[in-house]
């Protein structure tokens, strides 16, 4: 019953967030979408992640995503935002993204390696949520990540040292604001190169 | 058999989640919205990731959901940092209009 009530939650807001006119009301349709996946991963036994998704998603990614929202419609004017062309690429894409899904679909129902089965062979039992000792706790999770994935951690801390990088690189002091449009015609025309 | 339904239930939740996401790339110009619709398709890949690990028992999928995370908060931080310099370049923002790169 849980999982039917978060599942519908999920949809829900996921299709509100791509259907929103405005940016501000997609955040707020993701927000829910965050919120009802931390509890979601409550069900799979997985605590330290649920929080995880609250403090990183809910707290510093949405966060970051109103401050763009906030820092762009503060100039003069609305938020200028180009033309959504919805219709013309609506129907070929809602074609392909659905006949895919169902294909997909078809396959997950199908499959038989979806019975699980006990796996590691030291696994700990999985019991309620707030434990210390069972399967998904913060132990558990801890002594996975610094013992046997120590390398998928390293390669975490370098992919965050990447983005502030790049972020600073980018979006920093002195950045070089250069014309992302194509020019339609040549920059030099052909008259004045005769000139030259 | 309850649990092989369960993790049935939850990858295809997962499913239809990444597909919410794909749709919303396709169709909306709005860079905003897109970065959105992606955080949904990494959301719904670690739906799956949660999902397997439970039914396995195994907790390779929380280390692989927190690499996941990571992943997708450096990238909202990029694509934000390259939707604020699109907009001081151009003075709006839609996603045609970034085309330089165009062969």
């Amino acid at each position: 019953m849980t999982f039917w009530i978060l599942a519908f939650v999920l949809i829900a807001s996921a299709v509100f967030v791509i259907t929103a006119r405005r940016p501000v009301h997609s955040v707020v349709g993701l927000l829910g979408n965050f919120l009802a996946l931390a509890v979601l991963y409550m069900t799979l036994s997985a605590e330290f992640l649920s929080v995880i998704q609250i403090v990183v998603y809910s707290g510093a990614i949405l966060v970051l995503f109103l401050f763009v929202i906030a820092l762009l419609s503060s100039g003069v004017g609305p938020f200028n935002v180009g033309p959504d062309r919805m219709p013309k690429a609506l129907i070929p894409a809602l074609v392909i993204a659905i006949g895919a899904l169902g294909f997909v679909e078809f396959a997950i129902v199908r499959a038989p390696l979806l019975t699980g089965n006990s796996g590691a062979p030291n696994a700990l039992p999985l019991g309620a949520p707030g434990k210390a000792d069972v399967f998904g706790s913060v132990k558990d999770f801890g002594i996975a990540l610094f013992t046997q994935h120590v390398l998928p951690f390293e390669v975490t801390a370098f992919i965050l040292m990447v983005a502030v990088i790049g972020v600073a690189v980018l979006a920093g002091e002195g950045a070089p604001a250069g014309n992302w449009r194509r020019p339609r015609e040549p920059i030099v025309k052909p008259s004045e190169a005769s000139k030259v | 058999m309850e649990a092989a339904n369960s993790l049935t239930n939850y990858v295809a939740l997962s499913a239809v989640l990444f597909f919410i996401g794909v749709i919303g790339v396709l169709v909306r110009r709005n860079p905003l919205i897109m970065l959105m619709s992606i955080e949904l398709m990494w959301n719904a890949a670690n739906v799956a990731l949660l999902a397997f690990a439970q039914a396995w028992h195994n907790n390779t999928g929380h280390v692989f959901a927190f690499l996941v995370i990571t992943v997708a908060a450096a990238e909202a931080a990029i694509g934000l940092a390259i939707v604020v310099v699109m907009f001081r370049s151009l003075h709006r923002i839609d996603i045609d209009d970034v085309s330089l790169m165009k062969g």
